[in-house]
């Protein structure tokens, strides 16, 4: 391809699209599904699925730690994952605008492959429209995950006594990608992460995990509070437990903002019964991107559909989910 | 003294009941977030004071701001949290969808780079704030001067806090101590407080912001009661005189003035507005006196004064929420009726 710049005629359909996919996507992708460049793609599988699609339009497209690209894997990857699914199979749909240089296209392709290969996922299918702009690109991926029988993983099985567990330090991706809006020069990297080998070794473990969910935007009080709702008990976490790195928790304070509410990507919540948690704890430990695991809470049954955190000198608030808008377009 | 003996006399006291009120956005956020009201006995009441400063900016001045950002070659520049407070009908936010220029900044010097982009616009600073505001804006005029800018303004809507006590202890509720705001303490220094502790015989204590500080501020106003004295219980950030360079720059260009509060009126000298000699970097702020609710049923002004609680209003909750804010405290994260909703704060 001789052009560096995305124009209409890329999205045209006739020959400059062709060009387009396989000098950046058909390549970085090349798998035996998507090598046969049918309408759709066929692949095998039975039993129980799980299905899933996020849509990322985050700006910078590239931040500390991550890009779009990973960011578009890891998103659909971690949701597959959260119900207990092997993630298996992902579609992705691009969307770029009028003047994208192609070598950021690149880049982002480049990662969303690496990222699919460290996931143990396969881009079996794909779609790329051009827009009228300014330079912009906007992912959309769908995942396919294969559940094994016995697995079954949901908030509705949380009961007052489980333990209450993150996987890692709170706030990163959000902190990262807002200290590049406003050039504040940090350390701070994006925890963008596919959670395939700590999930895998979890289920492996044989321990009973109650629910899972990825602390994505609305960060870790929102996904707190949807979880005590949705299984009608009472969460219970100390401010203290909840491990933010210091840069974070310096960043958040000039800022006035609040690490319970900001969002991560590569970052779970799991419920799994109190007594087992400690085991849980040294599985996530020894997982990749878990060196931070820890229990923040427990369950009980005070007072259903509540988040309650105990601070640090005694007291007591209830939490809500967030409230403001918090900080759009952060994945 | 530590920490336990601290909690147990706060959970114990048992003399008459306290009527303390933190005037400090940032103090009644950080009450709530680290559960303080709990731990206190039933004779320590906190009432949250006019202290966020969106919150006290009456709607004229919104309405002014909205008007700016429809005229032509006219850009308003913002603080975030001003974007979304409504005027007599509608808020920043509002307008910037129907095509008004609205740009949101975190340092009000970002407003410089801009002016140099586009000459051709002006671009007005909607310069709110209290005592730890206002420097920056001494220097951000600072640079106008120095670089012959001509393309920004500022509407000032810009507030003093001793003033405003001095209203409280007059018309508002019957206050016992005062949890003094600590960072317009580390500009003014904790001196300017001791004349109207002095004048009311009350205890004002200056405290940080982190659980322990608000605490041991707490157990000095509550032993205090009656005294007219200032205590600084931030010691490692206040001083007695304050930021000396930050206070001659602020009155370099700024002059004291009346000023309307939203909801308590024209408090007088309780403001600070551009000097005469610098009228060609206002725009308009003098004249912003008018107060709309955009509901009548809004008692913002009530719970600014520490007259109700917040959650005593009829609208709390209901129609008013931080998705749909029927007034200025229902807006930013530090308003008292924000950090009520978002805690569920009942006492």
């Amino acid at each position: 391809m001789t052009q560096d710049k995305i124009t209409m005629l890329h999205g045209s359909g006739g020959q400059a699209t062709g060009d387009l996919i396989k000098s950046v996507f058909a390549e970085a992708f090349s798998n035996e599904v998507l090598g046969q460049m049918e309408d759709s793609a066929v692949i095998p599988g039975s039993g129980t699925i799980a299905m899933t699609t996020d849509s990322f339009v985050v700006t910078p497209l590239m931040f500390p730690g991550g890009d779009i690209g990973r960011l578009a894997v890891c998103g659909t990857v971690n949701d597959l994952l959260m119900r207990g699914a092997k993630p298996m199979y992902l579609t992705c749909g691009f969307i770029l605008e009028e003047g994208l240089e192609v070598s950021v296209l690149k880049q982002a392709v480049k990662s969303m492959a690496e990222t699919a290969r460290e996931a143990g996922v396969l881009i079996v299918a794909g779609d790329t429209k051009v827009i009228e702009g300014n330079g912009g690109m906007y992912i959309n991926t769908a995942g396919v995950g294969f559940i094994e029988n016995n697995v079954d993983i949901s908030s509705a099985k949380i009961r007052p006594g489980d333990a209450i567990l993150v996987s890692g330090t709170m706030g990163d991706h959000h902190a990262a990608l807002l200290g590049e809006r406003m050039e504040i020069e940090t350390e701070i990297k994006s925890d963008n992460a596919p959670l395939t080998e700590m999930v895998a070794a979890l289920l492996a473990s044989g321990l009973e995990l109650h629910a899972m969910r990825d602390v994505t935007r609305g960060g870790l009080a929102t996904v707190l509070k949807e979880m005590a709702e949705s299984s009608q008990t009472t969460f219970v976490v100390q401010d203290e437990a909840i491990p933010v790195t210091p840069q974070v928790r310096d960043f958040c304070g000039l800022l006035g903002l609040d690490p319970y509410y900001m969002g991560n990507e590569g970052k779970l919540v799991l419920i799994l019964p109190e007594d087992e948690a400690e085991q849980a704890i040294e599985i996530l430990k020894k997982s990749r991107y878990g060196d931070n695991a820890a229990k923040i809470g427990i369950v009980c049954d005070d007072t259903p559909g509540e988040l309650i955190a105990e601070t640090a000198i005694g007291g007591q608030r209830r939490m809500d989910v967030l409230q403001d808008e918090g900080l759009p377009r952060i994945c | 003294m530590d920490l336990n003996t601290i909690k147990q006399f706060l959970a114990e006291y048992d003399g008459p009941d306290m009527n303390i009120m933190e005037v400090c956005g940032s103090h009644t956020a950080a009450i709530a977030k680290n559960g303080i009201p709990g731990l206190l006995s039933e004779k320590i009441h906190l009432i949250s004071g006019p202290g966020c400063p969106v919150c006290v900016t009456p709607s004229a001045y919104i309405d002014r701001l909205l008007e700016l950002a429809m005229q032509e070659n006219t850009c308003v520049v913002t603080f975030g949290d001003l974007l979304r407070v409504p005027g007599s009908e509608k808020s920043l936010r509002m307008v910037k969808g129907e095509g008004g220029r609205v740009e949101m900044v975190y340092s009000p010097m970002d407003i410089l780079e801009m002016a140099k982009r586009k000459p051709e616009t002006c671009f007005v600073f909607a310069a709110v704030g209290f005592e730890t505001t206002t420097p920056v804006y001494a220097l951000l005029m600072q640079e106008l001067v120095k670089n012959n800018i001509k393309n920004v303004k500022l509407l000032t809507a810009l507030k003093t806090m001793p003033e405003a006590i001095g209203f409280l202890c007059e018309n508002g509720a019957p206050i016992n101590g005062f949890i003094a705001p600590g960072h317009v303490s580390v500009v003014t220094g904790s001196r300017i407080f001791e004349p109207i502790a002095e004048k009311y015989g009350l205890p004002f204590g200056v405290s940080g912001f982190e659980g322990t500080e608000i605490l041991t501020a707490l157990y000095a106003i509550v032993k205090m009661r009656g005294q007219g004295r200032v205590i600084n219980c931030y010691p490692a950030v206040v001083t007695t005189e304050g930021n000396i360079e930050a206070q001659a720059s602020v009155e370099q260009f700024f002059e004291p003035a009346d000023a309307v509060w939203r909801g308590m009126g024209s408090i007088p000298g309780s403001g600070r507005i551009l000097r005469k000699e610098y009228a060609a970097f206002d725009a308009g702020s003098r004249d912003l006196t008018e107060d709309k609710k955009k509901n009548r049923a809004c008692r913002c002004d009530q719970v600014l004064m520490g007259k109700i609680r917040p959650t005593e209003c009829p609208l709390f909750g209901k129609v008013c929420t931080p998705l749909k804010p029927q007034g200025a405290c229902m807006v930013s994260t530090e308003g008292n009726c924000f950090s009520w909703y978002s805690n569920h704060r009942v006492v």
